[in-house]
């Protein structure tokens, strides 16, 4: 799942705006991006993951990683999009779907090249974070969805 | 061979094992039921050929040689005893490993398991050498042609005044080998017309034998002159098709079993129980009777698949119908017919699917003997609600949790003999199991009649492992579900049975994983009750879809007693109280909006809808009920498993989620909550 353990020294990722930064997700790990649509709120779920919605005859729940990272919530605009992911969660492939404030592009990007993410620095929680990137000169952050969700 | 078909046998040989099983447990407590040795042969005889035939010529031998050592039991010369049971257990055993592994099978065990049950019955092991001497073979008639011949018979009236017995005639037919007898009862006339020792009946046979016409004609050779006899070669290997009127024979055999044995007090002095026995391979040539014509093997998985189309049936259905509702017109008609069909359709796909718990109470019997020799305690099993109906999915799983619950409490829940006595009780120990409908859950209870749990030592071993504070103020009850956690254990040593803390976790673990309870009730020196309490997680039910505030929700209704608006007496009153009076009856209320926390002003008139919790009745005070709607349940991602308040989700005609109400827990939350207002209020005053 960490990018960085991969053998390959390019990988298809996923480029999605997120809190004013730029989030690359392994392109094989997305498995739709849709319009936002009505969500059902989860009373007594944990704040992150207050959401529940349909996704072609599943009930899967909606994670605002904003939230999770202890920032106020994402607000829903034109740009905003739900992305559906499968991730490992205890060795069981889980889907999911976060909120992404913006989405760019699916491109190649140089896992060899990721560095470790600094120990300070950063208002994001080092262990959630797979390393730091560069896509156009800029940095990229590779969080690491199964350990955000574990 | 074709591995389909080798698959076919594997599963019709698992089935007969079970059935030899259960006779062979069943003539445990019944030594002298003729019936279960017979049904034991039966199974052990149709392995046989049906092993033979498939070409697992080592079962074949085995059971051969098994039936047998076993064929002084069935003369009646020998009566079961324990330990014969026991090596019968083993062979079955063996058997099963020999079709299901037949590679990994280790054929000298199974000389040992014959030469033990030949030592048991003939008491001599003289058996024994033979059984070394002579090699395994079926009999050696099998390598002769086989000739299968069409017989009818039928004899005159007045053959039972006569003296002849009938019964032993086709007895005598059976013995020439694989005989399938179907009896023809056209000719029985109206009671009122009936002569009591007259013959009425008609038999028509499949003979598949070697031996030639003559011993046919040899059988009937006394009352030729009493009868008609017809007998036929068949070209068609008929022998390994299965008459579908099997069952017409015994039911024949029973009907002529009345007059037989009237006949019998006078001249030949036979009775027609002992024929039925002396001839037990009447049967033994028909699997279970009727099996194959009304049951079709169809793989889980493509129900599962079925159940989904079905769900998304419904889900479009209702769908439909909202649609319908608003524009009205000819269509309503056709919607109402598509919801009558699709209901109907739900109803029938969910009843392929439930299960009677009997079949895996069943397995337990087996757990129960094992563990009675093992542990030296004698333990009576008492199974009751065998017909309730689960989920076959669900009864799979439950399967490892309950040998755990039953092992615990064979081992430590029953004492030994000696303390049983000491504390005036019956030597056998009792182990219930219970299973019923309550509600929209199914119980399952398992409950022993042994020492109880010893919650002092549950709490220390707590209190030392470091799961409880030292001088917290837990209940008793809380203190027992401590038996639940991992690597948890009370027991001083470890024995090959239990002991090491990890049965109860499995059970915990999996009865959470179906979103059900764990109850445990105990009384010292009385016994412990176990209950496990499971949802009816069926893939649809009905519901009562209700909105919370901006929310839609649904209340299973199987739950719902009643809905009644919330007056503006008690909803200003509930300040201080919150209960109604329903009928005179004190019925306590939640505010959903509060449990769920919901923020801005409810609506002007709130609804109750009471719903029973266990033996309880309490009130749900939501916004609006919108109606009854039926409910395809999506589980919910085990990343919401930390909320216990819903048992699952639906979608709704819209495409939205609406949330399933998990009314115990809901009921368990909000009595939480309550707790914890009362607690501050008493920190403040």
């Amino acid at each position: 799942m960490m990018l960085a353990a991969e053998d390959h020294q390019s990988q298809q990722v996923l480029m999605l705006g997120f809190a004013g930064e730029v989030f690359a997700v392994e392109a094989r790990q997305v498995r739709e991006i849709l319009d936002p649509v009505p969500v059902t709120r989860v009373p007594g779920a944990k704040p992150y993951l207050s959401c529940i919605l349909n996704v072609r005859g599943k009930v899967i729940p909606l994670a605002d990683l904003r939230l999770r990272f202890g920032m106020p919530p994402a607000s829903i605009t034109a740009d905003s999009r739900f992305i559906v992911l499968e991730i490992y969660i205890a060795d069981e492939p889980t889907t999911i779907g976060i909120v992404a404030d913006k989405v760019y592009e699916v491109t190649e990007l140089n896992t060899s090249a990721l560095q470790k993410a600094p120990p300070v620095g950063m208002r994001w929680q080092p262990e959630f974070i797979s390393g730091i990137g560069k896509w156009h000169d800029e940095f990229i952050v590779v969080p690491n969805l199964s350990r955000i969700f574990n | 061979m074709d591995p389909d078909i080798i698959d076919v046998f594997r599963q019709e040989a698992a089935e007969l094992l079970e059935q030899l099983e259960k006779a062979l447990l069943d003539l445990e407590q019944r030594p002298d039921d003729r019936d279960l040795v017979d049904m034991a042969f039966r199974a052990l005889h149709t392995i046989k050929g049906s092993g033979a035939m498939f070409g697992f010529e080592q079962v074949a031998s085995f059971a051969h040689e098994f039936e047998s050592a076993f064929d002084r039991v069935r003369k009646g010369e020998t009566s079961p005893s324990r330990d014969l049971i026991a090596i019968a257990l083993a062979a079955k055993d063996f058997i099963r490993s020999q079709i299901e592994r037949p590679d990994e099978t280790d054929a000298m065990m199974g000389v040992c398991i014959i030469s033990d049950l030949r030592q048991l019955i003939a008491g001599t092991d003289t058996y024994s050498v033979e059984t070394v001497a002579e090699p395994v073979m079926i009999s050696q008639a099998d390598v002769e042609p086989l000739v299968t011949w069409r017989i009818r018979i039928s004899f005159n009236k007045d053959v039972l005044i006569n003296g002849s017995n009938p019964l032993l005639l086709l007895a005598e037919l059976r013995d020439l080998g694989e005989c399938q007898l179907s009896v023809d009862t056209s000719a029985i006339p109206l009671l009122d017309a009936m002569e009591p020792a007259a013959s009425y009946l008609r038999w028509e046979a499949l003979l598949t034998t070697t031996h030639p016409r003559a011993a046919i004609y040899d059988v009937f050779i006394f009352v030729m002159d009493d009868m008609e006899l017809d007998i036929q070669q068949e070209i068609v290997a008929a022998a390994q098709q299965v008459p579908p009127n099997v069952h017409q024979v015994e039911q024949a055999e029973k009907t002529y079993a009345a007059p037989a044995s009237v006949i019998a007090a006078v001249p030949a002095g036979n009775n027609s129980n002992q024929i039925e026995s002396s001839s037990p391979r009447a049967s033994a040539e028909s699997r279970a009777p009727g099996k194959e014509s009304s049951t079709i093997r169809v793989p889980a998985e493509r129900l599962d698949e079925m159940m989904d189309r079905v769900g998304e049936l419904v889900i479009s259905q209702a769908r439909l119908s909202q649609l319908t509702s608003s524009n009205g017109g000819g269509t309503k008609s056709v919607a109402e017919d598509i919801e009558r069909l699709t209901a109907a359709l739900r109803d029938a796909m969910m009843g392929i699917r439930m299960v009677p718990i009997g079949s895996l109470f069943g397995r337990f019997r087996r757990l129960i003997h094992d563990l009675s020799r093992d542990l030296g305690k004698e333990i009576e099993l008492v199974t009751e609600g065998e017909d309730t109906e689960l989920d076959k999915t669900m009864i799979e799983k439950l399967a490892d949790p309950l040998v755990h619950i039953i092992r615990n409490s064979a081992d430590h829940g029953l004492e030994n003999p000696e303390l049983r006595a000491a504390a005036g009780k019956a030597p056998a120990g009792r182990i219930n199991l219970i299973a019923r409908h309550a509600g929209a859950e199914v119980l399952i209870s398992v409950n022993d009649d042994g020492r109880g749990l010893d919650t002092e030592r549950i709490r220390a071993k707590a209190e030392e492992q470091g799961l409880v504070a030292a001088n917290a103020v837990i209940s008793d009850s809380e203190i027992n579900q401590m038996i639940f956690h991992p690597g948890f254990s009370t027991a001083r040593e470890v024995s090959a049975l239990s002991g090491r803390g990890v049965g109860m976790d499995v059970v915990k673990r999996t009865i959470d994983g179906m979103r059900g309870k764990i109850d445990i009730a105990t009384e010292a020196g009385r016994g412990t009750q176990i209950t496990l309490r499971l949802p009816l997680t069926l893939a649809i039910i009905e519901g009562l879809l209700v909105r919370v505030a901006e929310g839609r929700y649904v209340i299973p209704l199987t739950a719902v007693e009643e809905c009644v608006e919330l007056s503006e007496l008690d909803d200003t009153r509930s300040e201080g109280r919150s209960f109604l009076n329903i009928r005179g009856d004190l019925v306590p209320f939640l505010r959903l909006r509060e449990l769920f926390d919901e923020s801005g002003a409810p609506d002007v008139h709130q609804k109750v809808v009471i719903v029973t919790v266990g033996d309880t009745r309490v009130g749900l005070v939501v916004d609006q009920i919108i109606g009854s709607h039926q409910t395809v349940i999506k589980s919910l991602s085990k990343l919401h498993a930390d909320v216990p308040s819903f048992s699952g989700a639906t979608i709704l005609g819209d495409g939205t989620v609406a949330l399933i109400l998990d009314v115990l827990h809901l009921v368990a939350l909000g009595q939480g909550r309550e707790a914890h207002k009362k607690s501050a209020i008493l920190e403040y005053a």
